[in-house]
């Protein structure tokens, strides 16, 4: 069996309220806090990036397995769609702090929201076909949005690392599927400082389409349903998109709540709905079920049943880290953000 | 006049994302030729109404675009004139078929709006106002809402009673099954919606829409025919800043006087009304303009029962606002009204109606009256 060996996030300590972006643009705060669902997002420092971010929570991920040797990584994905460099890997600068050695498979992943859960599903493809042992799978991004662009209110910093074996495995993996098609929601082309998206065309054809289809395909496949599962956790592109494609599924709030880390860190792109993972690995318990269903613009989601093992260990990692924060004003945002 | 609406179909409105345009004129097109029971090869022209689609998608010539896409080789004009772009291609239609040269011709009104960016349809659509306020950053919402405050001011108009106006389209949408929106809304709805332009908020405001709409217009009429009895324009300044006054649409009160004066009837002789309500605004101004109510006297009479329904179609804020499609939309509503095929939303009695269609902030307005066949 493949499974989970070990996961860790980092989440950058800045915050700022989405209230002070708001009265930035003589916005309504509570208008805006209603409409998205989120009170504040996490902003990363003036020399934080993508690859600081990745190897901060895969140093903390490494490191929470007893006895597993750093070489022992054979392969390193990093998915992100802020890569620092648009050719040379973020991976191998990972690789290479980490100290894994030189004999891994090393590749940058970009797929918008979901390039890190691409990374688990593919390793979890090698490791299947015995090409490798263990392999580690990293969203990690500081996502970008345009000053008074609606993704502004949203757009956040975290990383989200997990191991991948088949031995000491912490929670299984049961059943994998994507879900992919052509549908350009949101989008950056090279060289463009900010991305685009298509108002409320990244809500009915993209976001709940393939999340609705990946989801009903795990159903499908695995002959399950909502209620067979004590947690669900989707990708949280806002405080909203989760919270009604999980009563459209038919999970309760109950099974969904201790993933919406959403509300308090805001949308940290590859790292959403792996951070949401990693919120709901600290608090289950041993023989607990768990349906996850990523997202990234363009478009598909990834899903994922995981059971949790007697090898987990209790941890608050992903609610420390939340609490953990300094408050930043929106001008000393623009400065972080190297926007001025 | 002695000329017919032999024919009409209005498709689905809203956010049509799996739709292209040639497929949404073919259905227009066609359901409006089947329904006058006449075969493409008779339709003599074509008017297509339209006004983004140059600006949006890079596409003119769509006389052509639409003939070519319509299987047919006739003259095919593009009619622009901004939101009134549909009426006017039916005045253009109406007069090319009283003039003689065409016997039966075809009104199509298209307008695909939701596959670009919020802010292109923003900056496109201010391509209808006057240089200096599109400089000044001003848009519709916010000239909207100008007009709004001076009224208002002037006559005591509230927030709520500018709300009962949305409340009452949506409901009227609600019965139709063409409709962008099928829910009713409240008042309290609409004054906690977000704000766009105070005093103006979302659920003040029509939407961005896909459709389109089309009808027939020939000059023999059939046993369902719906007759035009008048057909006028009238225009104005293009920017609010050259009015004397801020409180009626000078172009919407001298298309009603012409068209009233061919038709030969008073407004009191209007059983039905599709108006211009871009915003909730435009409708209290319209109902006022039209002759309907005194200044200052149509808030009060909104969502009350009265001789005469406004909007039954659900108007631009519920069908949707398509803009190129909205001034045909409103005439395909008339026939289905006074045709009695409206189905849950019949206004009972329906004899005689009218559609007044508005481009920019009133720089341009069409008012056309049709009657039962007697």
């Amino acid at each position: 069996m493949i499974g989970i060996v070990s996961y860790s996030t980092y989440i950058p300590h800045g915050r700022i309220r989405i209230a002070d972006i708001a009265r930035a643009w003589k916005k309504d705060p509570a208008e805006v806090q209603a409409g998205l669902g989120v009170i504040e997002k996490s902003v990363p420092a003036a020399d934080e990036d993508a690859v600081t971010i990745a190897l901060e929570s895969a140093k903390s991920a490494l490191s929470a397995v007893e006895g597993l040797s750093p070489e022992s990584i054979e392969v390193l994905f990093v998915g992100s769609e802020s890569h620092p460099y648009a050719v040379n890997p973020t991976s191998t600068i990972v690789g290479e702090l980490l100290g894994i050695g030189n004999n891994y498979l090393a590749a940058d992943l970009e797929f918008a929201c979901k390039a890190g859960t691409a990374g688990m599903i593919a390793i979890a493809g090698l490791i299947a076909a015995g090409q490798a042992k263990y392999g580690m799978a990293v969203g990690s991004d500081t996502a970008q949005s345009k000053p008074h662009d609606v993704l502004e209110y949203t757009s956040a910093a975290a990383g989200a690392a997990y191991i991948l074996g088949r031995e000491r495995i912490i929670a299984r993996l049961l059943a994998d599927t994507s879900y992919s098609s052509d549908t350009p929601d949101f989008w950056r082309r090279d060289g463009i400082r900010y991305p685009s998206h298509a108002g409320r065309f990244t809500g009915e054809p993209a976001y709940f389409a393939h999340v609705m289809g990946a989801a009903k395909r795990l159903f499908d496949i695995t002959k399950t349903e909502p209620s067979d599962f004590d947690y669900c956790v989707f990708h949280m592109p806002n405080g909203k998109f989760p919270r009604q494609v999980a009563v459209r599924l038919g999970f309760t709030k109950e099974q969904l709540a201790p993933s919406l880390i959403v509300d308090d860190i805001g949308n940290p792109y590859s790292a959403s709905s792996m951070t949401g993972l990693a919120a709901v690995l600290d608090i289950a318990k041993p023989g607990e079920k768990i349906f996850m269903v990523s997202y990234g613009s363009g478009a598909g989601s990834d899903g994922f049943i995981f059971e949790t093992t007697g090898s987990l260990k209790k941890q608050q990692t992903v609610r420390q880290q939340i609490e953990k924060k300094t408050y930043i004003d929106y001008v000393q945002y623009l400065k972080q953000t190297h926007k001025i | 006049m002695n000329i017919y609406v032999t024919g009409a179909a209005t498709t689905k409105f809203g956010e049509l994302w799996g739709v292209s345009p040639r497929t949404l004129a073919r259905q227009a097109a066609f359901g409006a030729l089947k329904d006058a029971s006449v075969e493409a090869e008779r339709v003599e022209a074509l008017f297509v109404g339209n006004m983004l689609s140059g600006m949006l998608g890079g596409q003119e010539h769509l006389g052509a675009f639409f003939a070519e896409e319509l299987g047919l080789s006739i003259p095919a004009f593009k009619i622009e004139g901004a939101c009134a772009s549909g009426g006017l291609a039916v005045h253009n239609a109406a007069f090319s078929v009283l003039s003689g040269q065409y016997e039966t011709v075809l009104v199509l009104g298209i307008e695909k709006m939701t596959d670009h960016k919020p802010e292109d349809v923003a900056t496109a659509l201010m391509g209808a106002g006057s240089e200096e306020e599109r400089s000044a950053g001003a848009t519709f919402p916010g000239l909207y809402a100008l007009l709004a405050r001076v009224y208002m001011k002037e006559y005591g108009t509230t927030q709520e009673q500018l709300a009962a106006v949305a409340v009452k389209n949506h409901y009227h949408a609600s019965l139709n099954p063409n409709a962008q929106f099928c829910n009713p809304i409240t008042v309290e709805q609409v004054m906690k919606s977000s704000k766009i332009a105070d005093p103006l908020k979302l659920l003040d405001c029509s939407p961005i829409s896909d459709g389109a709409a089309a009808i027939v217009i020939s000059k023999k009429k059939k046993g369902n025919s719906v007759q035009i009895m008048a057909s006028a324009v009238a225009t104005d300044t293009l920017g609010l800043a050259q009015r004397k006054s801020m409180t009626e649409l000078k172009a919407t009160q001298e298309a009603a006087k012409k068209a009233y004066e061919q038709a030969k009837i008073s407004p009191r002789d209007v059983h039905l009304a599709e108006v211009h309500d871009c915003f909730t605004i435009a409708e209290i101004l319209a109902m006022e303009d039209l002759g309907f109510y005194k200044k200052g006297s149509a808030a009060g009479a909104v969502g009350k029962k009265n001789h005469l329904v406004i909007n039954p179609s659900g108007g631009l804020k519920g069908c949707g606002h398509p803009v190129g499609a909205t001034g045909v939309k409103q005439i395909a509503e008339l026939v289905e009204q006074l045709r009695g095929n409206a189905g849950a939303r019949q206004v009972k009695g329906a004899k005689i109606g009218l559609a007044q269609n508005v481009g920019g902030s009133g720089a341009t307005a069409v008012v056309h009256i049709l009657c039962k066949v007697r």
